[in-house]
């Protein structure tokens, strides 16, 4: 018998499985499919203090090994989540949510991350200063140190008890530097990597596929660069990571989590095989017997030691 | 929705760009016309929305239009072949308003949802009135297809090589119909919306992610606020359709 649970900030999870934001919505299309009450936990849609439509489209292009989007957070705003999305939610999910905060300013951040932590459902607050797609916040404060150490600031004294996590963007010259700002403002763990920044263009109108120009990269492509960057932040900074990017099959789990991830997140893979997070728990035991791995907390940073 | 191992038992063009596929599978999601499916192809990362040509029992029909490396690999398919889909994708037509007239108008590889709305129409008791518009003879088809339903069909053709030139626009305009439905380019949706003298439903085409509401990548804004071409759609009602 092999033990899957991990704790993320000090919150139990039965595996560290977590659907990663904007690739979940808030759970009810993926409720129909399987009970996902198996989960980890899972990050819900991008939430902002104002409903927003996000970019025009096209949102979406298919790269080698994955693809772009650049829906540029659409979501109904901080309101409706909490008066129609988080009570819905409470009937097919009955373990604590991540919620993910975004902003266009660090004043919004704050207010949302003031508002979600408030509520009982949510376990964690995950935000997103890494959004490729928006023009103003998201990647401006992720991308500096200054930045991202002013949300952090700013966010941890809204969010009450609730554990901080600040997700980074891997469109850094050095992630680790980005990481130590926010572990310098009392962030309590680090999810990377966002999506990396990329464009495809149309050969026929001789212009960008997407209507935004650019879009974030997801998808299996990115995989070894969220391994690397995970594995830099882990030796910087002292705080539960995460790990993401291009994650699709148990064997990729115990990669992130061997480079430092205390949990893994799940992302492009569940748009194109919905199943893939209850394939991957169901395979799990197995893969974890065949590597000689009892306990999953165990190696955390493995790679690192020895 | 569904997802499943269908099994390729025929795959022919009927143009020089249009293919028609048939599979054998669990095609128990699929629950209306206008519905579509989500195709896994081999080295792609991104499935494949294509609609529903027709189903009955475990056979599924597609056609689709081999116009970029991934749909133009899917040509090239032969029979025997396993193919993962995701099935019971979109809301469909709700045949209810149609009327005892309705006109379906379909342009280009839009006219293939339409075949199992107008055979399921038919078996209603319904008459109706099929406009098809291609940009030649030569890329038209599934003219004889709707006929053996039994419906009125009236094509038209751009350059006028099957002898009627004009636009799908100019059979609505001759046409008396109790209701409208519709499948094909944004730019002829338009036309037709603001022509059509009815209500009618409107299928839409977007790029998706997923093809099942989770990734907001194909939203559009209606009147009644944003909605998911995938999830909400692809068919949409006359009064909510913003341009």
């Amino acid at each position: 018998m092999v033990d899957t649970q991990v704790s993320l900030c000090g919150i139990p999870l039965s595996n560290p499985l977590i659907p990663a934001s904007g690739t979940f919505g808030y759970g009810q299309e993926f409720a129909q499919l399987y009970d996902i009450d198996i989960l980890g936990t899972f990050s819900f849609k991008g939430t902002t203090a104002q409903p927003r439509f996000g970019n025009p489209t096209p949102r979406i292009a298919e790269t080698p090994g994955g693809m772009l989007n650049s829906v540029g957070l659409q979501n109904p705003g901080v309101d409706a989540v909490i008066a129609k999305e988080l009570p819905a939610l409470a009937e097919i999910f009955h373990k604590p949510v991540m919620a993910n905060v975004c902003g266009s300013t660090v004043e919004e951040y704050a207010a949302v991350a003031e508002r979600l932590s408030a509520c009982p459902q949510v376990g964690w607050l995950e935000v997103n200063i890494s959004c490729p797609n928006v023009h103003a916040g998201g990647l401006a404060f992720g991308t500096t140190v200054q930045g991202a150490a002013q949300v952090t600031r700013e966010v941890k004294k809204a969010a009450g008890d609730k554990p901080v996590i600040m997700k980074l963007s891997p469109n850094v010259t050095d992630i680790t530097e980005i990481a130590r700002a926010c572990a310098g403002e009392g962030a309590d763990g680090l999810s990377l990597i966002n999506t990396l920044m990329g464009m495809r263009l149309d050969l026929r109108k001789r212009k960008p596929i997407l209507a935004n120009l650019t879009g974030g990269l997801s998808g299996g492509a990115v995989f070894p660069v969220a391994v690397r960057m995970v594995w830099q932040v882990y030796e910087a900074v002292r705080l539960p990571i995460v790990g993401m990017g291009g994650v699709s099959s148990v064997r990729d789990v115990i990669e992130m989590m061997l480079a430092g991830a205390t949990a893994v997140g799940i992302g492009a893979a569940n748009l194109t095989d919905p199943y893939i997070c209850k394939d991957i728990l169901e395979e799990l035991p197995q893969v974890m017997e065949e590597l000689g791995i009892s306990s999953l907390k165990e190696i955390i940073g493995g790679a690192h030691h020895g | 929705m569904k997802e499943g191992l269908f099994i390729l038992r025929e795959n022919i063009p009927l143009t020089g760009s249009v293919w028609q596929m048939d599979l054998e599978g669990d095609t128990s999601a699929i629950t209306a016309p206008g519905q579509f499916v989500n195709v896994r192809l081999d080295g792609k990362f991104l499935r494949r929305p294509i609609s529903v040509c027709d189903v009955e029992g475990d056979r599924l029909r597609l056609v689709y239009k081999a116009v970029g490396e991934g749909t133009r690999a899917m040509a090239g398919y032969e029979p025997g072949k396993k193919l993962d889909l995701l099935t019971g994708l979109g809301n469909g037509y709700d045949l209810a308003p149609a009327g005892q007239r309705p006109l379906l108008v379909g342009g280009g590889v839009g006219a293939p949802p339409l075949y199992l709305l107008c055979r399921r129409l038919v078996e209603e008791g319904k008459k109706p009135h099929v406009v098809l518009g291609f940009p030649s003879l030569e890329e038209a088809f599934y003219e004889a297809e709707f006929l053996a339903l039994g419906a009125t069909v009236d094509m038209w053709t751009q350059d006028g090589s099957n002898g009627k030139k004009g636009l799908v626009t100019d059979g609505m305009r001759a046409a008396e119909y109790t209701y409208v439905y519709t499948c094909g380019p944004e730019p002829m949706l338009k036309a037709l919306w603001e022509l059509s003298a009815t209500s009618g439903q409107f299928s839409f085409e977007e790029r998706m992610g997923c093809g099942f509401g989770a990734c907001m990548g194909c939203s559009c804004k209606t009147k009644y606020g944003s909605k998911r071409i995938c999830k909400d759609g692809p068919v949409l009602e006359k009064e909510e359709i913003l341009w």
